[in-house]
């Protein structure tokens, strides 16, 4: 018939795949919208700007000894602090997970503490703890040991600021080992120090890396909690965050933003990384 | 004698073969609780002691102070604005993307969680490239006399950036797990698509909606680094509480700087607590717990 209206069919792939749900349009729109506005348009006036230093620009701004130097600090420390949450980190997911005690599910809330408590308060607490008069400075600089006002303050506030994502993305993998393993490990004689080490361990090494990365790239961009216990001498105590807010101050907006692209090219590599890391585990141990 | 009524008296059972031997088990624990105890609870512990060390008058002195309240009205003016329009985002798009399938999807998560990965003092610099006396829209706005950065609406915007991500990281993968099926079935029977998401879906998520909100609050009342390059820190005018906190302490003013700052830890033990009373008690209601 003439008038009968032609059932349209779509062969071209529509976007989204057909759906009965409505509201794609406006919630799409607008997610796109407020993600361009505030994230992707800033970070990449961030990207065209360092661009328009150049790789050479780049590089004279990360040779410059004071940039070098706060650039070494921020990535050693936070490589020392990495390292050190996930050996204390895998301790606390192990004994949290595993065992029952009086105070456990307290302390389990407690480790969020990092992501809860604002940056500069838990910065000023620790200076007040590690100063010279302080519940912990004080016994200590009788033994001559200094920890504010040093790279030992940076690293104490980077391992409190990295904790948490060890420790978290180690506890989900640690509930879920299968019981079974660890028994057929043990009927077929291995002592209990064997099984943990060459049966339940490497399956945690993909999150153990995870959450190293995690609590890495976080701590390179940390500023509140290190600013106060760190003391900020150029060249010795400073990190990379707080030399682009002294670029600023001084407006070498060139400088602040040659600094700001490598901190953003090292996220990025982090992030890659970690996504290989998951690839690699999913692969090897079937879960992520 | 008791025991003789007890003629098999317990002997301690055999070690569980799955189990460590007491001695290491107390010995983990112990390093486990050493190490808690020294990083997380004793910094708690000084900012309340700080805080109180003078008195209780000290204590609430610091909250006589005009900028201390100035400090603490931007703060919640700020949240106010922040966690409503990030709520709304991170609604709409989990919506767009749990419960539509279309290409490219896996980037535009990965776009939205871009933010975390930022430093916060790099997140504050864009936005002084955008809207600074040097940036891009710099002397445009100079010439319609509105000031963004140094001004509350650089704090505004800093903010958003900064915690962008919580609601919608919760969402998208808690209604990825619901699928459709029970929006199909309000369509079905007549509902607009308004009414479906208000009675069905709005009740499926609320719990991880609430947990959302709860972070992207605690951090949007806490930035720091971020606020800090686009205050300008103006006493009275454009100080949030944690800038107000760092003022103090640099003036050597401690009991105020902590004082000021015992309201935040209060905050933040506050959403600790929410936080975890939701995991106990809607661990299936709500993402959370596996992501951060």
């Amino acid at each position: 018939m003439a008038d009968s209206t032609p059932v349209v069919k779509k062969t071209a792939r529509s976007f989204p795949a057909p759906s009965v749900i409505p509201g794609f349009a406006p919630t799409f729109g607008f997610t796109i919208l407020y993600l361009g506005l505030i994230v992707l348009f800033p970070l990449s006036l961030l990207v065209l700007r360092a661009s328009e230093l150049g790789l050479s620009g780049l590089y004279s701004v990360a040779t410059e000894p004071r940039v070098a130097a706060a650039l070494r600090t921020s990535f050693f420390i936070s490589f020392a602090a990495a390292a050190i949450d996930v050996v204390f980190g895998l301790v606390v997911a192990w004994v949290l997970t595993r065992y029952e005690f009086p105070g456990r599910r307290f302390l389990d809330a407690i480790v969020d503490l990092p992501f809860a408590l604002p940056t500069a308060v838990a910065g000023i607490a620790l200076a007040a703890l590690y100063a010279p008069n302080g519940w912990l400075g004080a016994p200590l600089a009788e033994y001559d040991v200094k920890i504010a006002f040093t790279r030992w303050g940076i690293l104490i506030a980077l391992v409190f600021v990295g904790l948490p994502f060890v420790v978290r993305t180690a506890q989900p993998l640690l509930a879920e080992i299968d019981a079974e393993l660890e028994e057929a490990s043990a009927t077929l004689g291995a002592s209990r120090a064997q099984t943990v080490w060459r049966v339940l361990l490497p399956p945690l090494l993909p999150a153990l890396l995870t959450g190293f990365a995690l609590a890495f790239a976080r701590s390179v961009g940390e500023y509140g909690s290190v600013i106060f216990i760190a003391g900020n001498l150029a060249y010795i105590s400073e990190i990379a965050p707080l030399l682009i807010i002294v670029k600023l101050e001084q407006f070498d907006y060139a400088g602040a933003t040659g600094i700001a692209t490598i901190m953003l090219a090292i996220s990025f590599a982090v992030l890659l990384a970690i996504n290989l890391i998951q690839a690699w585990s999913q692969k090897r141990f079937g879960h992520v | 004698m008791s025991e003789a009524l007890a003629p098999d008296a317990p002997v301690a059972a055999p070690r569980r073969v799955t189990e460590e031997a007491p001695l290491t088990r107390y010995l983990l624990i112990g390093v486990a609780v050493a190490f808690l105890g020294l990083f997380l609870l004793l910094p708690l512990a000084a900012v309340f002691t700080e805080a109180l060390g003078k008195g209780v008058g000290a204590f609430f002195a610091t909250f006589d102070e005009p900028d201390a309240l100035a400090a603490i009205r931007l703060t919640l003016i700020v949240a106010a604005i922040v966690v409503p329009l990030n709520a709304a985002f991170g609604v709409c798009a989990a919506w767009a993307i749990a419960k539509f399938s279309f290409p490219g999807k896996s980037v535009l998560i990965t776009l939205i969680d871009l933010p975390f990965s930022v430093s916060p003092v790099v997140s504050g610099l864009v936005y002084v490239l955008v809207f600074g006396a040097q940036g891009v829209f710099g002397p445009f706005l100079k010439a319609q006399g509105i000031q963004v950065v140094f001004a509350i609406p650089g704090i505004v915007l800093a903010t958003i950036f900064v915690t962008f991500p919580f609601v919608a990281r919760e969402l998208i993968p808690l209604m990825q797990e619901q699928g459709t099926v029970e929006e199909e079935a309000a369509l079905t029977l007549g509902a607009s698509g308004f009414r479906a998401f208000l009675t069905v879906t709005l009740p499926n998520i609320k719990w991880g909606l609430l947990y959302g909100v709860l972070l992207a609050n605690a951090r949007a009342m806490g930035e720091f680094g971020a606020v800090s390059v686009v205050s300008g820190h103006i006493r009275g005018l454009t100080n949030t509480i944690p800038l107000q906190v760092e003022i103090l302490y640099n003036e050597y003013n401690i009991v105020s700087a902590f004082a000021l700052a015992s309201l935040l830890a209060g905050l933040a033990l506050v959403t600790l607590g929410i936080k975890t009373l939701l995991e106990w008690r809607y661990a299936g209601q709500i993402a959370g717990r596996r992501r951060h």
